[in-house]
């Protein structure tokens, strides 16, 4: 290469620097720079958006933005409160007696045989613009017959152009529950709404071999449209935390309509589905979906008034979260989820301000968090200098390390047994473990039920006496050697088991297979060695371990619940006998059985909140910390981070649908993406030169080379 | 040659019969239908009833391989395997355990992948090819032990170091192209140049030693002694005499993987958001789902069995001497 092409190269490179085009690297188009749109990133595509299938975390992500169940949780109080959503008012609940006459509130619960939940829904509730409503001139529906010929140029929804909607029935409400109860909806509660709802089972039974349209002139016993606006659920006994469910998306309305649409053959091979393609009245529709790519959610053009909420805790004021009081919902215009599998180009894109809010991963928290003397997590210096926000909240949920009952070794309710319990649940430090593992990611639980759910105690009243005690105002763990001492009694003094006169073994059954698990596994083998304890690991896969747990072949084990509704008797069933894994096939998969807990959580589950459902819990609590089914872990710290331009934020835990809450000042989003992302070119004039350099060389030894010809 | 051709497509079938079989008892053995069920119902308030349920709407409730119990023929065709298989020989993917067609998903995944593999190889082909040659015409010099020297650097070095290096100079430091994503049409070229350049680089060490090799093996060779005693130059010698002689193992080496770049690249696709067909098996096996993963399977097995007769029909155009029978 000539020194005049060189010089040509070094030009360019510094010209394009002096013209310093701004932001080459945004993923978006530059027409969407200032324009109102929230951009976050889902990292697993969803499996369902149908609400009476969808039961996941990732999937409510979009569904609780576009379905709308009659009840939601208030955006900013606490604790948890239910207020209505497309619904006039809480619901009117009235109890029945055996012989169909109504019962006073105060009735005592063996004589309630059934409660009605009466619900009046708003005026002007109207659905999505979506083409299972388009109608013709003469009334007719214009997409639901759909020819061959009409299906096969189909792509997706939106290449049927025209659009209907219609208000909001009572009878969509209806209709949703019963395509809950249809066999071939595969609704992941049906099996539970069999117990409660009245006809729910027989209809079950009875549309079993009927296609999923039929079940529009088919009546369910317990379920009953009373006029458009207002529909009964009746359903046996008492139990009041049915009130939780319908802030579910479960319940929320679906048109009748959607499922004639969908059903049309030929449009299940576009995937255009039901599951696919949501039709519901939220703030929000799903305007793309490419769950390969990106899910895009606009502003509903017919979504009914909703105005922020004006009334919070008491400091919400003070931090700005009451300055949107009174304003009608949604402030944001669309939201765009991009799929990011992987953390690392995920976290580069939200530190460039590409995605406006961003969970923490463990190989990026130190850069992210720092905890000051005290022990609080605060941001470091480089994220406070780009203005970021920090929002931590402990999760209504409870990890554990579950002990088998019905072992013989660590199991059964002898003395021996639960020493042996509970002097491990004195050695397992999880303390260290959150301090190593979590990044201080999480709360040393106490008992069953997390922070945040009625029950939960404060301060020392709440703390686990077995295992803590109560000093200089916070709960210290007891030292091993009242552990050892436990194990002494239990008849294990220094681990060995008298049996085999060698070290007691036990078996730890899990499936953390993964090389970056083995530091965790080993530390759990650690914290039994502190008692002499072998802990033989038993890594298995998914479904091995789940069948050890199910068939009650395994010894020791972690697991965790995640709260369905805000209440302890979500957590405390996890206790109840009835629910026992192995008997049942429930969720009590320590198969704990006591008969003073059954009875005194059977008085409680059905209670209003009330002093003494406040005491039964501790009572219940009380229990279980003495007998020591499980080793109480950890309740999980979620740690959120937010750009400058992210207003409105609160964590709720329990709401899903925080997207028509939220507000974003994309003036100043794109003055800072502007500034954070300016190209930098002379490293490649730089590159270009030292590939030049390089080649030099050859180019010399090619000419000695024709000259030697 | 039509002969050969409609021979070796009859080949074929047992060939793909015999990975179903494989592939269906494989993940069988690792997973029951039950064990699939739990994991599509979530793991809440999971009942027994539920997955019976599940099983007989998704046809999991049929035996596996074999009804001793039904009459005829259905023994055969009232199994799992049989539902679940006979559709794919008719190209029919049906629908996956969640619920979405296959072959409507292949499509659409089919494009980005290609888009990201395609270039890569022709850029990546044209660039080894041209460096090789470039060794070879200063081989026994300090030059080819410095560049063999470079190539075995770089093949030393990790393809996720590159993406992850790459992503990092090139986005972040520098701030030239996304770090990640992908978007419709002309759109997607500012997404795919720094994957394509990567892809490139990645492959530069053992490509040009690959194809180093194969030059050198001919340049040995006497009609290239006859072209320089011709008094032809040797990079005249090198590109009309030694490359098309040499067509023959790259041929091979190409042809064979091209039906396959439809299936994308993994780690490739998953660092920079490319919404292809890499993860689609890993993510279908992850899922337990079994419809995804013997579709997959079953379309990889078909396009390496095209592949390699592709391979054999390109021999008969670059080489003249070569007849299919």
């Amino acid at each position: 290469m000539k020194i005049s092409s060189c010089a040509v190269l070094l030009t360019a490179a510094l010209v394009l620097a002096a013209c310093q085009p701004s932001q080459l690297n945004n993923p978006y188009s530059d027409a969407d720079d200032q324009q109102n749109i929230l951009y976050q990133s889902f990292s697993e595509r969803p499996k369902h958006l149908d609400p009476a299938m969808s039961y996941a975390s990732n999937e409510y992500t979009f569904i609780a933005q576009i379905y709308e169940p009659p009840l939601q949780y208030h955006y900013l109080k606490r604790p948890y409160q239910l207020t209505p959503l497309t619904a006039k008012s809480l619901p009117q609940i009235d109890y029945i007696n055996a012989q169909g006459q109504p019962l006073p509130p105060t009735a005592a619960e063996q004589d309630i045989a059934f409660t009605d939940y009466v619900i009046t829904l708003q005026d002007g509730v109207r659905y999505q613009p979506h083409p299972a409503l388009a109608k013709k001139a003469d009334g007719t529906y214009l997409y639901h017959q759909l020819s061959p010929d009409e299906i096969a140029p189909l792509k997706t929804l939106a290449d049927l152009p025209q659009t209907g909607t219609r208000a909001l029935l009572a009878e969509d409400y209806v209709y949703q529950i019963k395509r809950l109860a249809h066999p071939k909806n595969q609704s992941p509660i049906a099996e539970i709404m069999k117990n409660y709802i009245v006809g729910f089972a027989d209809f079950a039974q009875q549309v079993a071999d009927k296609p999923k349209t039929a079940i529009k002139d088919i009546a369910m016993a317990g379920v009953q449209a009373t006029s458009p606006t207002q529909y009964r659920i009746r359903i046996k006994g008492k139990y009041p935390q049915f009130s939780y469910w319908l802030a579910m998306l479960f319940f929320a309305p679906m048109p009748w309509e959607a499922d004639v649409f969908y059903g049309q053959a030929g449009l299940k091979d576009k995937n255009i589905t039901l599951d696919w393609f949501p039709i519901g009245t939220g703030a929000y529709y799903l305007a793309e979906n490419n769950p390969n790519r990106r899910m895009v959610l606009q502003k509903n053009p017919n979504f009914h008034p909703e105005t922020y909420p004006t009334e919070g805790e008491p400091d919400d004021k003070a931090k700005g979260l009451l300055n949107d009081a009174g304003k009608p919902l949604p402030f944001i215009d669309k939201a765009v989820f991009m799929l990011e599998k992987e953390t690392i180009p995920y976290w580069s894109k939200f530190q460039q301000g590409y995605f406006d809010l961003s969970g923490i991963a463990s190989d990026n928290f130190d850069q992210a968090v720092q905890f000051t003397g005290g022990g609080e997590a605060a941001l470091t210096p480089a994220m406070q200098a780009k203005g970021m926000q920090l929002q931590t909240s402990v999760e209504t949920s409870t990890y554990y390390m579950g002990f088998n009952m019905l072992d013989a070794t660590i199991g059964g309710s002898s003395e021996n047994a639960r020493k042996l319990r509970q002097a491990i649940a004195i050695a397992v430090d999880y303390e260290e473990m959150i301090s190593i593992f979590r990044n201080g990611r999480g709360v040393p639980a106490q008992g069953a039920v997390p922070p945040g759910i009625f029950g939960f105690a404060e301060g020392e009243q709440g703390i686990n006496p077995n295992v803590y005690e109560w000093r200089d105002g916070k709960p210290r763990r007891k030292p091993l050697a009242v552990a050892q001492q436990l194990m002494t009694e239990a008849g294990y003094a220094h681990g060995v088991d008298p049996k085999t006169g060698r070290a007691l073994i036990l078996y730890f059954d899990t499936m953390a297979a993964g090389v970056d698990d083995r530091p965790l596994l080993n530390w759990y083998r650690k914290q039994f060695a502190k008692l002499g304890i072998d802990l033989v690991l038993r890594v298995t896969d998914y479904n091995r371990f789940q069948e050890k747990v199910r068939t009650g072949n395994a010894q020791i084990f972690v697991w965790g619940w995640n709260a369905d509704y805000p209440d302890p008797e979500n957590f405390l069933f996890l206790f109840y006998s009835a629910n026992a894994k192995v008997k049942f096939g429930g969720e009590n998969a320590s198969n704990y059985q006591n008969d003073n807990f059954d009875r005194l959580f059977e008085k409680m589950r059905n209670m209003d909140n009330s002093e003494e459902r406040y005491q039964l819990i501790q009572q219940l609590e009380v229990q279980v910390r003495h007998d020591a089914p499980w080793l109480f872990g950890l309740h999980p710290k979620s740690f959120g981070l937010y750009h400058s331009w992210f207003k409105n934020l609160k964590p709720n835990l329990m709401a899903n649908n925080q997207l028509k809450y939220t507000r974003i000042d994309a003036q100043e989003r794109a003055q800072k993406r502007a500034q954070w992302n300016r190209p930098i070119f002379w490293p490649l004039g730089v590159l270009a030169a030292g590939l030049v350099l390089l080649a030099l060389p050859a180019a010399r030894a090619y000419r000695r080379k024709l000259r030697g010809n | 040659m039509i002969q050969y051709i409609i021979r070796r497509i009859l080949y074929a079938f047992p060939i793909l019969l015999g990975v179903n079989i494989l592939t269906f008892v494989l993940f069988f053995i690792v997973n029951s239908p039950d064990d699939m069920a739990r994991l599509q119902l979530g793991q809440k308030h999971v009942t027994q009833q539920a997955i019976d349920n599940w099983k007989h709407q998704h046809g999991y409730d049929l035996p596996l391989l074999w009804d001793s119990h039904a009459p005829g023929g259905e023994k055969l065709t009232q199994t799992i395997f049989f539902q679940k298989s006979a559709s794919l020989f008719v190209f029919r993917f049906g629908t996956s355990d969640s619920g979405r067609n296959i072959g409507a998903d292949i499509q659409e995944r089919a494009l980005p992948s290609l888009a990201l593999a395609l270039p890569t190889l022709a850029v990546g082909l044209l660039l080894n090819v041209c460096l090789a040659l470039l060794i070879v015409l200063f081989r026994n010099s300090y030059l080819e032990q410095a560049g063999l020297v470079l190539c075995v650097l770089l093949m030393s070095v990790s393809s996720l170091f590159y993406i992850i290096g790459g992503q990092f100079f090139a986005g972040k430091l520098l701030r030239l192209v996304p770090i990640s994503g992908y978007d419709d049409g002309w759109a997607a070229v500012k997404f795919l140049i720094l994957p394509i350049i990567i892809g490139v680089f990645s492959g530069i060490g053992s490509g040009v030693r690959w194809y180093r090799t194969l030059f050198l093996e001919e340049v040995g060779k006497d009609y290239v002694r006859t072209a320089r005693a011709k008094g032809l130059s040797e990079t005249a010698t090198l590109f009309r005499h030694v490359l098309p002689n040499a067509m023959i193992p790259i041929l091979t080496g190409v042809v064979v993987v091209l039906p396959s770049l439809f299936l994308g690249s993994l780690v490739m696709e998953s660092f920079f958001s490319i919404p292809g067909l890499g993860s689609y098996t890993i993510d279908a096996i992850n899922n337990q789902d079994f419809a995804t993963v013997r579709a997959m399977v079953f379309l990889g097995s078909l396009l390496y069995v095209l592949g390699l007769l592709l391979t054999d029909i390109s021999y008969t155009l670059v080489d003249p001497r070569v007849r299919l029978s």
